[in-house]
């Protein structure tokens, strides 16, 4: 085996196996739509993020626009910061809301963002006021038979006993725009 | 007599403890040596090259005909577990995560300590018993950088792109099992993947563990060769403990390196 064939060999070696890298990067890992992108970041509490994860997709309208990047306990309020990178190519007004949604009944959780009307957009680092937090199926079972047990054990009861199934009013109370401005 | 029979196990204790630390030592000098003459060797870069072709152009039709028949294999059975659960849209990222995060650097590097770490160690070990090594140190060239670097060097640089070869031809061949064969949608299977897979957490991690492979499999092979018996049967164990000791110990890094990669990262 003489040197050039060698180096030739050597040569198509390296380069399908450099392909190889480039497709599982591009093709597999999907590396161009990560993080390359550039993107904002958008703050929003919940009182229950349920099995919301770290990278798991931001969408409006079904459409992923970014992902969440930080996840922490809030210790005055006991909620849960969701801190979320959104594609620059997006904007969202100001009186957004953010909830946990899930894709299907075992699917990946994700946050969804619905605009609203307001002609002022959220800046970087802004803050989702109106947050609606994650279904909990338990709790919602545990609601379901108290009130079957209440309406059906004593009727007069049931007219007091219909709470609200897990609040989906928009909880503008507790959190503070900030930085939106 | 009874005192003559401990006497002889305690020694015989001792005499293995003292031979196993001196081997322990005498490998560690062995890989200094190796990295010090890695300069002279790289700087001659036509060896290298050389041992590129032997130990990674030569392996590559094991290599990829292994990865496409285990991403086969892997898209069949993982069809069958997940049609369980309603959930065979999620074959690509079985596929794709267990070859990429797993399968591939360990399966690659089995590979490839039983067919280029056994020819290395052979190769050595008989140029050692046939004297070529010690004539060349009669020539004043030092074997460590002629003979021994670049075949570490070659083993390096190889073992990384035979695992990307193999993880890709397994994706590829479930490909055409899931999506070809079983008709699992071609959307579903690489869009699931791709949000699942993630660069810096899933391929670049298979791409460290192949070279931390490499670097293992290459120096075990170079060391038992330098170090074999110069007879006949000691080239034949010398090549037998490369793959073993090389096997083993991929195996054994594998899990370290798991455990500080995917400890305490989500899903």
């Amino acid at each position: 085996m003489n040197r050039s064939a060698i180096d030739l060999w050597v040569g198509i070696f390296v380069v399908i196996g450099l392909a190889a890298i480039a497709f599982l990067s591009l093709k597999v890992g999907n590396l161009t739509s990560v993080s390359s992108a550039p993107g904002y970041h958008l703050d929003a509490a919940f009182d229950n993020i349920g099995g919301l994860k770290l990278r798991a997709p931001v969408k409006a309208a079904g459409v992923v626009v970014g992902r969440v990047e930080k996840i922490t306990l809030d210790p005055q309020s006991y909620q849960a910061l969701v801190s979320m990178r959104v594609d620059q190519g997006y904007q969202f007004s100001k009186d957004t809301i953010a909830s946990i949604l899930t894709s299907g009944l075992l699917g990946e959780v994700y946050v969804g963002l619905d605009s609203g009307g307001d002609t002022q957009m959220l800046a970087d680092n802004g803050r989702i006021a109106k947050t609606q937090s994650a279904m909990v199926l338990e709790k919602l079972i545990g609601q379901f038979m108290f009130d079957k047990a209440a309406s059906g054990t004593t009727a007069p009861m049931a007219n007091d006993a219909p709470k609200a199934p897990p609040k989906p009013s928009a909880q503008t109370g507790t959190a503070i725009v900030g930085g939106a401005k | 007599m009874r005192a003559d029979a401990l006497t002889w196990a305690l020694r015989r204790v001792g005499e293995r403890t003292l031979s196993w630390i001196e081997r322990v030592g005498f490998a560690a000098r062995f890989s200094l040596a190796v990295l010090a003459h890695s300069p002279a060797a790289l700087r001659r870069i036509q060896l290298t090259m050389r041992e590129i072709y032997f130990a990674g152009v030569l392996s590559l039709v094991i290599i990829m005909v292994s990865g496409l028949f285990v991403g086969m294999v892997l898209a069949l059975q993982g069809y069958e577990v997940l049609t369980r659960y309603g959930a065979n849209e999620s074959l690509g990222v079985l596929v794709a995560l267990s070859l990429v995060r797993e399968l591939g650097p360990v399966v690659a590097g089995l590979l490839f300590a039983s067919r280029a770490g056994s020819a290395i160690t052979a190769e050595i070990g008989l140029m050692k018993t046939t004297e070529q090594l010690s004539a060349m140190e009669m020539m004043a060239v030092d074997p460590l950088a002629r003979v021994v670097a670049p075949r570490f060097f070659g083993g390096i640089i190889s073992m990384p792109l035979l695992t990307a070869l193999f993880s890709t031809l397994g994706v590829f061949g479930a490909y055409l099992v899931g999506v070809k064969l079983i008709g699992i949608d071609a959307g579903a299977f690489w869009g699931n993947m791709q949000s699942a897979v993630d660069f810096r957490r899933d391929i670049a991690n298979g791409i460290i563990k192949s070279v931390v492979f490499g670097i293992a499999v290459s120096l075990i092979a170079v060391f038992e060769g330098y170090n074999a018996r110069p007879t006949a049967e000691g080239v034949s164990t010398a090549t037998t403990r490369t793959v073993v000791a090389s096997s083993l110990s991929i195996l054994a890094l594998d899990f370290v390196l798991t455990v500080f990669m995917f400890r305490g990262i989500g899903v």
